[in-house]
């Protein structure tokens, strides 16, 4: 079988769509089938996914959480798109100091970036999928 | 990076959600990475160019006027799923850029021949 690379796009919030949902186990499926993600991008709603202070409750699951998980173990890229975060109040150290808020709340394994992160990965994958 | 030709696909109304205004913040980036762009605008989406809009009394950027800007990034297609504009009573003279009016089997192909389908 011949190894590809993909690329995801992550439009859909977390909890509110499975879209989300569906993208992690994409992603793990894509993974176990010994094929390479080159970048997770989060765009629209699906950037909220980011934050580290969600506290889903105890029976549901911890999507940021499993993504984390998911990064750690295959050394993922997960790109949050720098525009639709801010809007939405998902700040790094970085961002948090440049626009003088009191707080950041971005959870480790993401990093935040421009969209022309979303277009490389396009340019770069032999398969882009949508999600949401 | 090769020049890649990405579909946008725009299928949801101009300002009842973000997608719209989110989605041509990409497509601006992309025909700036010099990607071939082609814009195509299904279901709901095909609101997004209806020629005169005021988003005043909303209270949200009227980001519709990009599109006409659009123009000086030379997209390789402009694409109006014919089905959609005509279900929802609306003709080519209603859209603020000129369009080519697709019927489902051209935009099929059209997708088809693409790179990448991006949807919104």
């Amino acid at each position: 079988m011949t190894r590809m690379k993909f690329g995801i796009l992550v439009n859909a919030g977390p909890y509110q769509h499975q879209a989300c949902d569906s993208a992690l186990n994409f992603t793990r499926a894509v993974l176990a089938r010994g094929h390479r993600v080159l970048r997770v991008f989060f765009y629209h709603d699906g950037v909220n996914v980011a934050t580290r202070l969600a506290v889903p409750p105890q029976d549901d699951r911890d999507l940021g959480a499993a993504w984390q998980a998911l990064a750690r173990e295959h050394g993922l890229d997960l790109v949050v798109c720098v525009a639709a975060a801010q809007r939405r109040g998902i700040l790094d150290a970085d961002e948090r100091t440049r626009h003088g808020r009191d707080a950041d709340n971005l959870a480790e394994g993401f990093r935040i970036a421009g969209l022309g992160q979303l277009v490389e990965a396009t340019a770069d994958a032999d398969r882009f999928v949508v999600f949401g | 990076m090769s020049a890649r030709s990405v579909a946008f696909l725009n299928r949801r109304g101009p300002h009842g959600t973000i997608h719209a205004r989110e989605a041509l913040e990409v497509v601006l980036v992309g025909a700036a990475f010099d990607q071939r762009v082609r814009l195509v605008f299904m279901d709901d989406g095909v609101y997004q160019l209806v020629r005169g809009q005021d988003t005043t009394p909303l209270g949200v950027k009227d980001f519709a006027r990009a599109f006409r800007a659009l123009a000086m990034y030379e997209p390789e297609r402009v694409v109006v799923a014919r089905r959609c504009l005509e279900a929802r009573g609306l003709a080519a003279d209603d859209l603020l850029v000129e369009v080519e009016l697709l019927d489902d089997d051209a935009l099929a192909e059209l997708l088809d021949g693409s790179d990448v389908v991006l949807s919104f």
